[in-house]
């Protein structure tokens, strides 16, 4: 599937997040320590923007009263209904295997790869006119 | 005496003091006085007023003018002897025990009226068993009571009244759970209770078929409560039984309930499945009453809601009168298989009889 | 958005505005706006159950422009209004009436009323309010009702689910005159303070998720006491409308609720016919929070128990988390001539908006 350029590494630092229009999907590119992960910014429930949802830890629990916490920024919160997804897979916390958001492929490559437009890249938000690519940065595919 | 095969179970029969002093042999010579000498008379069950064409079916009125089914013999005639005969009847006494501010006085009547089913009714009839009575306000002592009787193989579940100071569901009515839990023992929720707070969430109605109506209400908060609260996940084994409040309410809360958790469910992170999950596990339901619909396809689609044939327990509610019968054949409609597990296989699995 | 006629279009029938202290200042008498200020916030003792969200709003619904969720029209039109084919739009504000100082509850609710129509109905025509009064006082209820006599832009009364007595009882009767007299059903929207009931009829809960899973018991309380108080016989021009309580739960108590009363009719002999004809002929009920059965086919079975097809009335609730969204809140199995109806006609009809 090709690749579609959506961001400089440097737009979205540890913690953060940008939501892309790609191949006419809305996409939450998220950078989790580092980490990039591709979301479809469409929660399956009633269809709300997912990737502008909350980010939290994983929370489970031995018993009342018990509450763990654990991989902090990797739980995504639907907006709306409070849903939530794995941000690393796109699986819906509470039915995995049935209700999952979309979640997308994604690389790291340096701008001297990329300018100008390598084979199997398309054109994405960054390869335009005005928003040249550098040799100099590093930036995010999605695969969509 | 015809035995069907395989064994019927009635769910929910009452045994009901005839007047207070009844239990005056088994209480101690402190209260003994108590009662004869102050205004202590006992507690006063406001649930079923007497006369009420709910209160007693007039075929079980005796003839000397005493209360329904205020003794065994009663009970004998009335249910274990009379169609569908089942072979054990679980018995459901109470006196508003939890409507008692005095700590010792709500033990003492409750061992008391234990005490009293245990000479007068279970001695007198292996057919029965009962439920154990505690004073469901105090938890300590409902727990004390519940260890004395856990040895006897005729008391088989734990009574409380659906009404309470607090739901049970809360942190600190753990203790009373885990002693059922521990000794094996359903506990069971029954219609009534009078703790002093009003039955709804906005006070006190003016009429009586509005609190009778309405308490299906009650046992929804504490269902929720106790599902919230993760009771069944500290007690897997725990089964919870909800006695006279009817069932045709249950399939829209968990709708509600399951839909609520998906996103709430970070507030009560212990709650690791859908609360349907564990109502199908850990809830059964009586049938009576069965508040069925006219319309019988829709009462069978009512009970096809529910999402499990191992949810319901047949129960006459002898003597009460919910205006409508096992016998009338409303549940015609629902299948047999379904129906024979809940007058027999349900049961049966649940107090292991 | 011109009134377009079109099927796709539809009314939501539950909106929250949200009408910021400051915003009730500006419309407060010099006296009041002082009380607001140093005495108005008081808390509502043992109601405490921390919402999921902040305001108990979707998270995206906070305007960029600063303030609480639904508290910026532009916004709520970006959002909302404009999102979909909304016709209308009903506003149901949930400023706090205290339920302790009357007259404070009485002038907050005068001065909510004003901020709706300056602030709201009038610079957006698709808008319409409900009524806000000081429900446990209901010569001063019946005064607010009375100032506002003839705008049509109040289409309803509304009086929060808490209330300190259930509704049906006398003390709310005159408040139920006066809507009948001005042709305004009475909104019940869910929420609240009771006066210090507990939210339950077994006491405080200790979540927020058992305060949710809860709503109904509130409207199944008001629905038994309006029918077995003889309500409808005293007024029976009065209609009502549950808002943000659900539909699925009602099959079940009308069935309960009516075998109840063949018993036990003696009680109450001023009932001619049985409380589900009552229900039937005199209520409406909004669509959120919807429930989501299992099954689609259960959804369906739950409307032919249910048996109100005209009563049905869409909403969102925006901008509460617990939003239905007009694309996908309703299921798909539902009949498209149902599906028009739910979403714009049968508040056509009772809101007058045809």
């Amino acid at each position: 599937m090709p690749k579609h350029l959506v961001s400089s590494v440097a737009e979205i630092p540890p913690g953060s997040r940008k939501i892309v229009e790609v191949a006419g999907r809305s996409i939450g590119v998220f950078n989790v320590g580092g980490e990039f992960f591709a979301l479809r910014n469409r929660c399956p429930h009633q269809g709300a923007a997912l990737c502008t949802g909350q980010l939290g830890s994983a929370v489970t629990s031995k018993g009342p009263g018990h509450y763990e916490v654990d991989r902090s920024g990797e739980i995504l919160r639907c907006p709306w209904h409070g849903w939530e997804f794995d941000i690393r897979s796109g699986q819906s916390w509470f039915d995995p295997e049935k209700v999952r958001v979309k979640s997308y492929e994604t690389a790291i490559a340096p701008g001297s790869s990329l300018a100008p437009p390598a084979p199997g890249l398309v054109p994405g938000p960054y390869i335009a006119e005005t928003f040249p690519v550098s040799v100099e940065e590093s930036y995010v595919l999605v695969e969509v | 005496m015809e035995t069907p095969n395989p064994p019927l179970i009635d769910c929910d029969v009452h045994a009901v003091l005839p007047v207070f002093e009844a239990l005056l042999p088994y209480l101690p010579a402190y209260w003994r006085e108590q009662v004869e000498q102050t205004a202590f008379k006992g507690p006063v069950d406001p649930w079923y007023p007497p006369g009420l064409p709910t209160a007693a079916r007039a075929s079980t009125l005796p003839a000397d003018g005493s209360p329904a089914a205020s003794r065994v013999g009663l009970v004998q005639a009335g249910v274990l002897d009379a169609a569908p005969h089942p072979s054990f009847a679980i018995l459901n006494s109470d006196c508003a025990v939890e409507s008692l501010h005095n700590p010792d006085a709500a033990a003492t009547v409750a061992q008391a009226l234990n005490d009293w089913i245990a000479s007068e009714w279970l001695a007198k009839d292996g057919r029965l068993r009962a439920s154990i009575v505690v004073a469901s306000q105090f938890p300590e002592l409902a727990v004390r009571e519940i260890e004395r009787r856990a040895d006897d193989p005729r008391f088989v579940q734990v009574l409380l009244p659906v009404r309470s100071e607090a739901p049970y569901g809360s942190r600190n009515f753990r203790p009373v759970f885990a002693a059922a839990a521990s000794h094996g023992l359903p506990v069971a929720l029954h219609y009534g209770g009078s703790p002093g707070n009003p039955p709804t969430p906005v006070g006190w109605p003016s009429f009586h078929v509005e609190d009778y109506a309405g308490v299906t209400g009650v046992f929804q908060t504490q269902l929720i409560s106790i599902i919230a609260g993760g009771v069944f996940d500290e007690h897997p084994a725990l089964r919870l039984v909800l006695a006279e409040g009817g069932f045709a309410w249950l399939a829209s809360m968990l709708w509600r309930f399951d839909k609520n958790w998906k996103g709430l469910r970070r507030e009560i992170p212990w709650v690791k499945r859908p609360p349907s999950d564990y109502v199908r596990e850990h809830v059964r339901v009586t049938t009576a009453p069965s508040d069925a619909p006219e319309d019988p396809a829709q009462f069978a689609s009512a009970v096809a809601q529910l999402g499990s044939d191992e949810i319901l327990l047949y129960a006459s509610d002898y003597p009460h009168d919910h205006g409508d019968t096992f016998a009338a054949g409303g549940w015609d409609t629902v299948p047999a298989g379904v129906r024979r597990k809940m007058m027999s296989d349900n049961p049966r699995s649940l107090y292991r009889l | 958005m011109s009134k377009a006629t079109t099927a796709a279009t539809l009314v939501d029938c539950d909106i929250h505005n949200a009408i910021t202290p400051a915003a009730v200042a500006r419309h407060l008498p010099e006296r009041w706006r002082q009380y607001h200020a140093q005495f108005g916030r008081r808390i509502t003792p043992g109601d405490f159950y921390p919402k999921a969200t902040p305001m108990a709003s979707r998270t995206d619904s906070w305007p960029p422009g600063g303030g609480p969720p639904g508290s910026d029209l532009a916004f709520m039109r970006k959002q909302l209004l404009d999102a979909w084919p909304i016709e209308f739009g009903i506003l149901n504000t949930l400023i706090t009436i205290r339920n302790q100082y009357r007259d404070y509850d009485a002038a907050m609710a005068t001065a909510a009323n004003a901020c709706q129509i300056a602030e709201w109905l009038a610079p957006e025509p698709r808008l319409r309010a409900s009524l806000l009064v000081p429900f446990e006082d209901s010569e001063l209820a019946v005064a607010e009702i009375r100032r506002h006599a003839g705008d049509k832009r109040f289409v309803q009364v509304l009086i929060p689910s808490r209330t300190s007595e259930p509704l049906g009882r006398r003390k709310y009767w005159p408040i139920f005159a006066a809507a009948a007299e001005s042709g305004l059903p009475i909104g019940i929207h869910f929420g609240g303070w009771s006066g210090g009931h507990p939210i339950s009829g077994a006491g405080w809960p200790t979540y927020y998720i058992e305060y949710h899973t809860g709503m109904n018991q509130t409207f199944q309380a008001h629905l038994i006491s309006l029918i077995c108080e003889g309500v409808f016989e005293e007024f029976p021009k009065l209609k009502v409308v549950f808002i943000e309580g659900g539909v699925a739960w009602i099959p079940p108590v009308l069935w309960r609720l009516d075998r109840s009363w063949r018993q036990l009719k003696a009680e109450t002999p001023r009932l001619r016919q049985l409380p589900s004809e009552y229900f039937r002929e005199h209520f409406w009920l909004t669509t959120q929070p919807i429930e989501e059965p299992p099954e689609p086919g259960q959804f369906l079975e739950m409307v032919a128990h249910l048996d109100m097809d005209d009563r049905l009335l869409f909403s969102t609730d925006y901008p509460h988390w617990d939003f239905d969204s007009p694309d996908s809140a309703l299921p798909s199995v539902l009949p498209a001539g149902l599906r028009q109806k739910v979403r714009r006609d049968n508040a056509r009809a009772l809101y007058g908006f045809a």
